[in-house]
């Protein structure tokens, strides 16, 4: 296996300039719009809005202005580049029932669009909302880390057209030692709010891409504590054995051998 | 916020609803007509033949509609062989793959009943394409049993697994029904598939000319009214469980499907029909009838309100925090 790779996005310096965005559509020929018009969102300047299987890069904009001020004095803009995070234990991989999502030799978690049946469990299994059903291939799809790129050595489109390096890419190890620095620095420099998201194995493993950001996790739109699915396997597991046990047991005690026509007289005068 | 509101719907709507509640209905009244073969009397044969009758219909439009709720219909067969090496397809910890096993072996067990079945009770076919099929349920000893016995359990697992499939998930409501270390939604779907199952069966149990004994209806609707007396206990059981959650989800959401919850499924589904049941006077004869009709509506909506409360909490949200 190749190096563990994925990227590393640096949330204070992205401008927003969705060049992410445009360049993913482009190499993974993803469709502008569902087959529709565009609409706008009206309650941002973000109109993508959410990850999903014709958007795998989202720059999501935080507006945080007190509305009722008419001035807008005290506010200020927070700008996050999310993706994929190709979780290190995935929750979409563990559900696929086809196989149609594999990890890959970069460590990065892929859903082979050929394979997919289209059954959506990965949609309801990832913590992070990342995967949509593509309108034009009917599949799940979501970021493959630009797989094919990777395969001859290039980097993903996203990280080469950010003209900020806030997306960056790398082995995991060299990203991790890159982004320790950058909180280090933004700590010195007072900015102490600055903290890292899922760059270490506390978050389902680990979080191949992962963030540093500049308020609460919720804020960015990520769950504080993401769980795996697989974590309710044996809780409901037990639940529906002690429905069978209890339902056979109740059969078997009221069908068990009965003498005839006892209860006949109790309320069944049809036929 | 809790976590499972940064997910995404899957999109599982009234196709899924509808399978749940046909294929639960299949699984049950296999389960049932098992055991009235198993351990009741020889007379229950007329009632036990009605369940055969019903599990293989039931799982031919249930499995149908799983294939038709998939993005690429004409790839179903990805989830039993790997499309790439065409070995099996199979991961235990999945429930949409284990399922796909299920509901397989369940349609073999439901197909071979079914066409005993089609043997008129009491007959013994001395010739026939469906003497086989008769001889594998009833002629064969102990093999007979454990063909019963595995084909109720399978039917069971048919009734449960859908609520392993939605709990074993990210999304509201679904992975959200834990009390004491028990998620409790394929308990739930268990105990009301088989409850609308025995419901089925009496409807279709009573009618004249179906040459069902007094006795068999009264043991079916004996054995409705306990396993409705557990799913009343599971539903408040996971009523309590969702209190935390319900806490963070606004009024519009509660007032809809928690109104629905209560009024359509826990009193019209459960609490009539156990009174109806317990007092069968009250209604002249049609008190049983009615009973079964409600208990029937009372399954579906439970699976509706399941499903689509969670499917469409995102926009019931967005309105609630003006986004
Ligand atoms: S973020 Fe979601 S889609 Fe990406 S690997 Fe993790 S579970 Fe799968």
């Amino acid at each position: 296996m190749a190096e563990p790779m994925g990227f590393f996005t640096d949330t204070t310096v992205c401008i927003g300039c969705k060049a992410c965005e445009i360049a993913c559509k482009q190499w993974n020929q993803l469709p502008a719009t569902n087959g529709g018009q565009n609409t706008i969102s009206g309650v941002s300047y973000d109109n993508t809005r959410q990850l999903d299987g014709i958007h795998w890069r989202h720059v999501r904009f935080i507006e945080q202005f007190d509305t009722r001020d008419p001035n807008r004095t005290d506010g200020r803009w927070l700008l996050m580049s999310d993706v994929c995070k190709h979780c290190v234990q995935a929750g979409c991989l563990e559900v696929c029932p086809t196989g149609a999502i594999v990890r890959t030799e970069f460590d990065t978690v892929v859903i082979q669009s050929d394979v997919c049946n289209g059954c959506r469990a990965c949609i309801s299994a990832c913590p992070f909302g990342v995967i949509g059903i593509n309108p034009v291939s009917h599949t799940a799809q979501k970021c493959t880390l630009c797989y094919d790129r990777l395969k001859v050595g290039m980097e993903p489109a996203c990280s080469k057209a950010c003209p900020t390096d806030s997306i960056q890419f790398g082995t995991i190890s060299q990203l991790r030692d890159r982004a320790q620095k950058r909180v280090g620095d933004l700590h010195q420099q007072g900015q102490t709010e600055a903290y890292l998201y899922g760059a270490d194995d506390k978050i389902v493993g680990g979080l191949n891409s992962f963030f540093l950001l500049m308020d609460k996790p919720e804020v960015y739109g990520l769950p504080k504590d993401p769980q795996l699915p697989s974590r309710n396997l044996a809780p409901s597991g037990i639940g529906s054995g002690i429905g069978a046990v209890l339902v056979g047991l109740l059969g078997l005690l009221n069908f068990r051998k009965r003498r005839m026509d006892r209860f006949a007289a109790q309320g069944h005068r049809e036929s | 916020m809790p976590r499972e509101l940064f997910t995404s719907p899957a999109h599982w709507t009234w196709l899924i609803v509808v399978y749940f509640f046909v294929g639960g209905i299949a699984g049950g009244s296999f389960f049932i007509a098992a055991m009235l073969d198993l351990v009741g009397n020889r007379a229950d044969r007329s009632l036990s033949r009605l369940g055969y009758l019903v599990a293989l219909p039931g799982i031919a439009i249930g499995g149908p509609l799983l294939i038709l709720d998939l993005g690429r219909k004409e790839r179903f067969w990805h989830m039993l062989v790997q499309s790439e090496t065409f070995r099996p397809m199979f991961k235990w910890w999945s429930p949409i793959s284990f399922g796909t096993w299920i509901v397989s072996a369940f349609g073999a067990f439901a197909f071979v009943a079914f066409l005993a079945a089609l043997v008129r009770s009491g007959d013994r076919p001395q010739r026939g394409p469906l003497v086989p099929f008769h001889k594998i349920v009833y002629g064969l000893g102990p093999l007979s049993k454990l063909f019963l016995i595995l084909g109720a359990l399978t039917g069971l697992a048919l009734a449960g697994y859908t609520g392993m499939l939605l709990s074993v998930t990210n999304r509201p409501v679904w992975a959200n029904m834990n009390l004491f270390g028990i998620n409790l939604l394929g308990l739930l779907f268990l105990a009301s598939a088989v409850s609308a199952a025995a419901a089925t069966l009496y409807l279709l149990g009573r009618r004249r000319g179906a040459g069902v004994e007094h006795e068999s209806l009264h043991a079916l609707t004996r054995f409705d009214d306990w396993v409705l007396g557990l799913e009343l206990l599971v539903l408040i059981a996971a009523i309590v469980s969702l209190a935390s959650f319900f806490g963070s989800v606004s009024a519009a959401w509660l007032a809809g499907w928690g109104a629905l919850l209560i009024i359509g499924v826990l009193v019209l589904g459960i609490l009539v029909p156990l009174v109806l049941y317990a007092r069968p006077r009250m209604l002249g004869g049609n008190s049983g009838v009615l009973a079964a009709i409600l208990v029937l509506v009372g399954s579906f909506l439970l699976r509706t309100v399941v499903v689509m409360s969670s499917e469409t909490i995102e926009s019931l949200e967005r309105v609630a925090h003006g986004g």
